[in-house]
């Protein structure tokens, strides 16, 4: 393995420690290679564009090449390859070598995936490397349209075990032929698929070479083409006994050279002051550099070939110099022990309240110090766990781009407040909720573009993510100006369902019908938005992030969909209620009301439930008494009713006493603990002791069986 | 002790050289880019320049010139680290001031080896 190979080089060096530096270097960037590339997609890129994504792929392939992940250094070789050309207008951009690139940035994240897991990766990207060679060459290239998807996926699916078959046909006097041959790979079932089809120079005339996948033996190929071209036109070659690296790679210049032994002379590096590169075997360096060519002279001598040195201001920030990368787990562990000081400055403070103000004045002006001190210090470190928006957002232009080409609509995306700052766990767990809502939008919402003209709207559509802060949370929403909701259509459609509607209902509460478990829009799944994933699954994901989500929307002008979510995970808003000698919190955001109980509201159902009746229904009761078998103080039942509300339902929690609103510092129960049922965490409380938070939503769901 | 001023964009190829020469008793000056290098340097001297030469910013090439338009770096030896060995490179690479290249992909021994003949007895044997 060349992992091994070049540790082994390494000597007493282990280069596998920078790997991991290495891994997510590449991976920012391809992003950014990925962001540039769409950017300068359907327009003319401009040198700095250029210039930044040649980088990207220079960069990578540097890294790669030196700590020997010889498929990455491989296929971004080929890439910066192109891009040189492209940067040096030698080869105008064009639509094709985008959707290449982009193409081939996906295999390159593949590829550095496995190589991370220490897993072979088993991609098969020589088709692609063609491809790209074939772009570099000005060679016109035809790519099948679902090919040109295809070559992705085919790298992960079932394709691969079938043998890789290049197929080189011509000269050609009739090009009807090859279209003939491509139909034969799709009316003849289990005969393969055609990856990918370029044209080819042959002094004779035109030819094409197909990349094809198929378990069919040459000989049987050849008999079933020849019913289109002559058999003497037709060459197979089969790629899969070559090994990974492909032709063009293997011409690559010094990439691959190994080390040469100190002795030996070699080109891998050189002085200047020699022009047949041989390293002055021991001569004082100071002596070889001085009598080089003065500066001065310099530009005179050689006009610098390489164009445009100096002024590459502006363009590929990078940021490095001012941030640091630091372990989660680090950040995790500060954030955990300044939940410790929070408890502690808690407790003094509570202690502190019994003493006499006037004779402990020193005392308690040091206590109002650290409480300040405190809760700036709290604010500050959970600052550190916010991530700008923009990582989340940053995923969509791609995926629109593929999305609409597939649905053949024209979509622009637009995004507001990328800079607005949120949690890192809850960027995690929103984007897959965010990414189903833009799919939506372009789905359903926004129409195909001769809708759109004859709607007297423009034909490309319009998709806005935008975020934005108000109050303690974050706005996050997804609006298109597609064709909006249809009241009607909804209606009629829960009515199918039997979902239980009425006329006089609210546009608000139709709309949020399309929230309801089983219901659909589309008239029929696409493989697009309706992947059995509705937005049930996206309502119920972003209520158990504590959060809520709107729908707004105008017949033939558009939706809106508001996903508000809490600022972090880490610290929530929360009621303390006693029970016996316990102490429980309920998140302040499910709690509707409290109202004290008096025994006659209280009304039994069959054998077991009990409810209560509060403003005209009836919710069933549940007592965290009995549930959680306290010990109580003293006889009866508590006195306090909390009306909470989760996932659409609303229940009475019974308890003792209410004891008041306050911040919590949220402690994982699973990890510090196990999984108990009803429980979604614990905090603790001024005075040390341990409290746990209740898990609404649990509480709905039992009352519900 | 020597110190050599090592200048790449990529952290991994700064680190894992950074790494070589401080295990090997050398004070290293890391620097990002061509710009970051002027700044980092301030008015002090260093005893070799190893630099990459695509970078954002100020290249290598833009760099190893400001560098010999200092008198204190006339004669100090300045490495490329470029993963080209083409005569287009080595022409703007002589025509800019430095003193020779060593192409990517190299391993720790070889950049010492490489070293060893520029900074003749300073990589410890």
């Amino acid at each position: 393995m060349n992992e091994t190979q070049s540790s082994g080089r390494g000597g007493a060096f282990d280069l596998s420690q920078f790997h991991s530096v290495f891994f997510e270097e590449a991976g920012d960037n391809l992003a950014n290679m990925e962001m540039l590339l769409l950017s300068v997609d359907n327009t003319s890129a401009d040198d700095e564009t250029l210039n930044a994504i040649f980088r990207c792929a220079h960069s990578i392939k540097g890294g790669a090449a030196t700590f020997g992940f010889q498929d990455v250094a491989d296929l971004t070789h080929v890439m910066e390859t192109l891009l040189d050309k492209l940067r040096r207008h030698e080869l105008n951009v064009t639509r094709l070598m985008i959707d290449t690139l982009l193409e081939s940035g996906d295999v390159l994240k593949q590829l550095l995936a496995c190589r991370q897991q220490g897993v072979r990766a088993d991609v098969d990207f020589a088709p692609l490397v063609t491809r790209i060679g074939d772009l570099t060459a000005g060679r016109v290239v035809v790519v099948d349209p679902p090919a040109g998807h295809a070559a992705v996926q085919a790298a992960s699916k079932a394709l691969h075990t079938e043998p890789l078959i290049e197929l080189e046909i011509g000269p050609l006097d009739n090009p009807g032929a090859v279209d003939a041959i491509a139909e034969l790979f799709t009316e003849i079932p289990g005969l393969g698929t055609i990856e990918s089809m370029a044209d080819v120079d042959h002094p004779d005339g035109p030819c094409k070479r197909l990349m094809v996948r198929s378990r069919s033996s040459d000989g049987d190929l050849f008999d079933l083409l020849s019913f289109h071209i002559a058999r003497e036109r037709i060459r197979i070659a089969r790629k899969d006994a070559a090994p990974i690296a492909p032709a063009p790679v293997a011409s690559a210049p010094k990439v691959a050279a190994p080390a040469a032994p100190a002795a030996a002379a070699s080109d891998d590096f050189g002085f200047f002051g020699d022009p047949v590169s041989a390293p002055p075997a021991a001569a004082p360096v100071a002596a070889s550099v001085a009598p080089m060519e003065p500066v001065a002279a310099a530009p005179a001598a050689a006009p610098a070939p390489m164009r445009r040195e100096s002024d590459r201001s502006g363009g590929g920030v990078n940021l490095e110099s001012s941030t640091i990368r630091v372990p989660i787990e680090k950040v995790d562990q500060l954030i955990n022990l300044v939940g410790e000081l929070v408890i502690t400055q808690a407790m003094l403070a509570q202690n502190g309240r019994d003493l006499d103000p006037v004779a402990h004045q020193s005392m308690m002006v040091g206590l109002a110090d650290l409480e300040r001190s405190t809760r700036l210090l709290q604010e500050s470190v959970m600052a550190i766990r916010m991530i700008p928006m923009a990582m989340v957002f940053n995923r969509f232009p791609r995926m629109l781009r593929d999305l609409a080409s597939k649905l053949g609509k024209q979509v622009d995306l637009l995004t507001i407040g990328e800079d607005t700052e949120l949690d890192k766990g809850l960027i995690e767990k929103i984007t897959d909720p965010l990414t189903h809502l833009v799919r939506n939008a372009a789905d359903h919402g926004i129409e195909p573009p001769a809708e759109r003209l004859a709607a007297g709207k423009p034909a490309q559509g319009t998709v806005t993510l935008a975020a934005s802060h108000s109050g303690g949370s974050i706005v996050i929403e997804v609006r298109d100006d597609g064709r909006g909701l249809n009241r009607e259509k909804l209606l009629k459609k829960a009515i199918e369902r039997g979902i239980p509607v009425h006329d006089q209902m609210t546009d608000q509460d139709v709309y949020g019908l399309i929230f309801e478990p089983g219901f659909s829009t589309a008239a029929e799944v696409t493989d697009i938005s309706g992947r059995g994933v509705g937005m049930d699954v996206v309502k119920r994901n972003i209520v158990s992030l504590g959060g809520s989500v709107e729908i707004d929307s105008t017949l033939g002008r558009g939706m809106r969909v508001s996903v508000r979510l809490p600022l972090t995970l880490a610290i929530m808003d929360g009621m303390s209620v006693g029970v016996g000698h316990e102490t429980y919190i309920l998140p302040l955001a499910s709690v509707v009301e409290s109202i004290h109980l008096n025994d006659e509201d209280i009304k039994s159902v069959g054998g077991t439930g009990r409810v209560v009746e509060v403003r005209d229904s009836f919710l069933p009761i549940i007592s965290v008494r009995e549930l959680f078998d306290v010990r109580p103080e003293r006889d009866g039942e508590g006195g306090i009713m909390i009306v909470v509300e989760a996932e659409g339902g609303r229940i009475a929690l019974l308890v003792d006493e209410l004891i008041g609103q306050h911040q919590v510092v949220v402690k994982n129960l699973e990890s510090n603990y196990r999984k108990v049922p009803g429980v979604s965490g614990a905090t603790i409380l001024g005075d040390g002791r341990v409290s746990l938070i209740l898990d609404v939503s649990w509480f709905v769901r039992r009352a519900r069986h | 002790m020597r110190v050599i001023l090592v200048v790449d964009d990529s952290a991994s190829m700064r680190q894992m050289v950074t790494f070589t020469l401080k295990s090997s008793g050398f004070e290293v000056i890391e620097a990002i880019d061509g710009q970051d290098a002027l700044d980092k340097l301030g008015d002090r001297s260093i005893d070799l320049v190893l630099t990459d030469q695509n970078m954002p910013r100020m290249d290598g090439l833009g760099l190893i010139r400001n560098l010999r338009a200092l008198m204190r770096f006339q004669g100090t030896p300045i490495l490329m680290l470029t993963t080209e060995s083409g005569d287009e490179m080595k022409q703007a690479g002589r025509a800019a001031g430095a003193t020779g290249w060593l192409v990517k992909p190299f391993d720790p021994v070889r950049l010492l080896q490489v070293i060893d003949k520029v900074l003749p007895r300073a990589v410890p044997q």
